[in-house]
C-alpha cells in the first residue's frame, strides 16, 4: 500500500483513480489514525464511522463501474461541531446540545456529500465558537500537535489540530473573528475565510450573524480552493448569501504585478515581528510592498467585542429548553425553567458574552455601545477600502505570538486580544487566508501570514497564497511532525 | 466606566434569562466590568455624522417566489428533538 500520510486532495484523488487504494481503505486508514493518535490530541468529539464507510463504498462502486470521479470523491474530512449533520450528534461543544441529533444537514455538508467527500468525524471547538483556544469546550481541551502542552487555538481548534495531526485531509471551520485563521496559524495549516455571504450558513449554528463565515482548513491554499469552490454559492435557504461574481471564482490574478501592503499600527512591533518570521521567498512581494496605516487595531477589537456579544445574546435566545436541547429538571414556572436550563447547561464564557451583549443592547446603553460600535465599524470599512483602492492585498501576521500554553490565559480580555490581527477582516466582511510562514525562533512553533483582499477577491487572495506556497515549503513541514 | 454593581448584573442576567449563584454574580461583576473598560476605547472615537454599519453585503429585501415548498424534514423528526413531549405536543410550563 502506498504511504497515505499527509496526502493532499489531488494526491489522494490520483491514488483513487489509479486504484492503488480504495475509498473504503482510505477512510479506514484515517479512522485508524484517529483511534491511535486522538487520545493524545483530543481533537475529535464524534467519529461517524458507519456513515463514512457507507459513503466511501458508494465512491468505490462508482470507480469500479468505470465512471470518472470528482476531486473530492472519497476524500475523508472532518467538520467543526457547529455544522448540523443529519443523524450525527451535533453539540457546538455545549452541554445544552449534548444529546442533539439534527434532523437535517447544513447546506455545505449536503454539498460536500453530493461531491462525494467522506465526513469521518465532528471535531472539538470552543463552546458555540466563543473563544480562541478551544479550552472553552464543555467536553475537553484539545492539544496542539506541535506541542501537547499548548492550545491548538480556536475556536476551530479541533479542525486545525485534526488537519495538522492528519485525522482528515481537510476540515470545515467557522470564522467570526479569526476562528479559522488563528488556529490554522497555531497549528501550521492553511485556513481560509471567504468574503462574507459567499458560503451558505443554512444549518450552521449561529454565533454573530453579521460576522459568521464558513471556510476550509487544509494542507495548502490549493486544497482550500478546491473545497471552497464546492461549498460557495447562493443558497435559497440562506437569504444572506450573495451570488458569486465571475471574478470571485475565475479571476486570473496578476500575481507578478501584485501590490501589497504590510499592515502597520502605532505598535510597530506587530509588523516587525511578523515580517521577521516571513520567509525569504516573499521578498519579491516585499520589495513592492509599502506600509499601510489603518484604524488602530485595538479600536477594531473593541468594536468587535461590543457587536459580537450583542448578536450572540440575540442568537442564543433559542436555547431555552423547549424545542430542542437540554432542559433543567425541576422548575416552578416557565421563566424559572429558562433561567435554570441556561444556567445549568451554558458554560462560563457563553454566559459572559450573553450578559455583555444583553447589557450593550439594553435601554440606556444602546447608543453608547451598540450604535457607537456600528459607527466605528463603518470607519474601519472606509479605511480598508482606501487601502484597497491602491493595493491588491494587505499582508499581516495572523497572530502576535505562537500557540500559548494550555491554561495560561485565564483573564477573558487577555484571551480576546489573541484576535487582535484577525477581527478587522470580519468587521469589513473581506476574504482572508492564513498560511504557514515559518517557525518562531524561541519556541520552534509555527506562525501564520494573513493575506487579506477586498470583498469578492477570494480568488485573488487564494492565488497569492498559492503563489507563495509554490515557492516555499512551510506548508509541507507538517510531514515532519512526530506524534 | 464605573464597575457594574451586583444589582445591575443581576438585572441584566434576568434579561438574558440566566440564573447566577452568588459566587458567579461576584465574579461576573468583576469580569464584565473589565471587559467594559476594554471596549470603552470606542467612546474616544469621533463618530459624529458616521452612518452605522449593521451588515456588509448591501442586500435589501431578499424575496423568494410565493410558492408552497414541501419541507424535506418530517415534522415528527423535528418534534422528536424537543426535550419534553406529551401526546405529540411540545411540553412547556403553564404560562397563564
Amino acid at each position: 500500500m502506498p504511504d497515505l500520510n499527509y496526502l493532499s486532495i489531488t494526491e489522494a484523488h490520483e491514488l483513487l483513480v489509479a486504484k492503488k487504494i480504495s475509498a473504503q481503505e482510505l477512510t479506514e486508514f484515517y479512522i485508524g489514525k484517529i483511534r491511535n493518535l486522538n487520545p493524545k490530541i483530543r481533537a475529535i468529539l464524534t467519529v461517524c464511522e458507519s456513515q463514512a464507510l457507507k459513503q466511501a463504498k458508494k465512491v468505490d462502486t462508482k470507480i469500479a463501474s468505470g465512471a470518472e470521479i470528482g476531486l473530492l470523491e472519497g476524500i475523508p474530512y472532518t467538520a467543526k461541531d457547529m455544522f448540523l449533520t443529519k443523524g450525527i450528534r451535533t453539540t457546538a461543544a455545549s452541554k445544552i446540545l449534548e444529546d442533539y441529533t439534527p434532523p437535517y444537514s447544513a447546506t455545505v455538508i449536503e454539498k460536500l456529500d453530493q461531491a462525494g467527500a467522506v465526513l469521518i468525524a465532528k471535531v472539538n471547538q470552543d463552546e458555540f465558537a466563543h473563544g480562541g483556544s478551544t479550552e472553552n469546550s464543555s467536553y475537553h481541551v484539545t492539544h496542539n500537535p506541535w506541542d501537547l502542552d499548548r492550545v491548538p487555538g480556536g475556536s476551530s481548534g479541533g479542525s486545525a489540530a485534526s488537519v495538522a495531526a492528519d485525522f482528515g485531509i481537510f476540515s470545515l471551520g467557522t470564522d467570526t473573528g479569526g476562528s479559522i485563521r488563528q488556529p490554522a496559524s497555531y497549528c501550521g495549516v492553511t485556513g481560509f475565510k471567504p468574503t462574507y455571504g459567499v458560503v451558505s450558513r443554512y444549518g450552521v449554528i449561529a454565533m454573530a450573524s453579521s460576522f459568521d463565515c464558513i471556510g476550509p482548513l487544509a494542507r495548502s491554499a490549493e486544497d482550500a480552493q478546491i473545497v471552497f469552490e464546492v461549498i460557495a454559492g447562493k443558497d435559497s435557504k440562506d437569504s444572506t448569501t450573495i451570488a458569486l461574481s465571475d471574478k470571485t471564482l475565475s479571476d486570473k490574478s496578476p500575481v507578478g504585478k501584485l501590490k501589497a501592503v504590510f499592515y502597520d499600527d502605532e505598535d510597530s512591533d506587530v509588523v516587525s515581528n511578523g515580517v521577521a518570521a516571513i520567509d525569504g521567498s516573499l521578498l519579491d512581494i516585499r520589495t513592492e510592498a509599502s506600509i499601510a496605516e489603518l484604524v488602530p487595531l485595538e479600536l477594531a477589537l473593541a468594536a468587535y467585542y461590543v457587536l459580537v456579544p450583542s448578536e450572540i445574546s440575540s442568537n442564543l435566545e433559542r436555547y431555552d429548553g423547549v424545542r430542542y436541547g437540554s432542559k433543567a429538571k425541576d422548575s416552578k414556572d416557565l421563566l424559572d425553567s429558562y433561567m435554570k436550563t441556561r444556567s445549568e447547561f451554558l458554560g462560563p464564557e457563553v454566559v459572559r458574552r450573553n450578559i455583555i451583549g444583553t447589557y450593550a443592547l439594553s435601554a440606556g446603553y444602546y447608543d453608547a455601545y451598540y450604535k457607537k460600535a456600528m459607527q466605528v465599524r463603518t470607519l474601519i470599512i472606509e479605511s480598508l477600502n482606501k487601502v484597497f483602492e491602491a493595493n491588491d492585498a494587505i499582508l499581516v501576521p495572523t497572530t502576535l505570538e505562537p500557540a500559548f500554553k494550555l491554561g495560561s490565559k485565564t483573564d477573558p480580555v487577555e484571551m480576546y486580544k489573541t484576535d487582535l490581527l484577525t477581527v478587522f477582516a470580519n468587521l469589513a466582511g473581506v476574504p482572508a487566508i492564513s498560511i504557514p510562514i515559518g517557525f518562531e525562533p524561541t519556541t520552534g512553533l509555527p506562525m501564520g501570514l494573513q493575506i487579506i483582499g477586498k470583498q469578492g477577491d477570494d480568488k485573488k487572495v487564494l492565488a497569492i497564497a498559492k503563489n507563495i506556497q509554490s515557492d516555499s515549503d512551510w506548508h509541507n513541514k507538517l510531514k515532519e511532525l512526530k506524534l | 466606566m464605573a464597575k457594574l454593581s451586583l444589582d445591575e448584573i443581576q438585572k441584566v442576567a434576568l434579561l438574558a434569562r440566566i440564573e447566577l449563584s452568588d459566587d458567579e454574580l461576584a465574579s461576573a461583576s468583576n469580569e464584565i466590568s473589565s471587559i467594559l473598560d476594554f471596549v470603552d476605547t470606542i467612546q474616544n472615537t469621533d463618530t459624529a455624522g458616521v452612518e452605522p454599519t449593521s451588515q456588509v453585503t448591501g442586500l435589501t429585501d431578499v424575496w423568494r417566489e410565493d410558492l408552497v415548498v414541501k419541507c424535506t424534514v418530517a415534522p415528527k423528526l423535528l418534534l422528536a428533538s424537543a426535550p419534553d413531549m406529551q401526546d405529540g405536543y411540545v411540553g412547556v410550563k403553564k404560562v397563564l
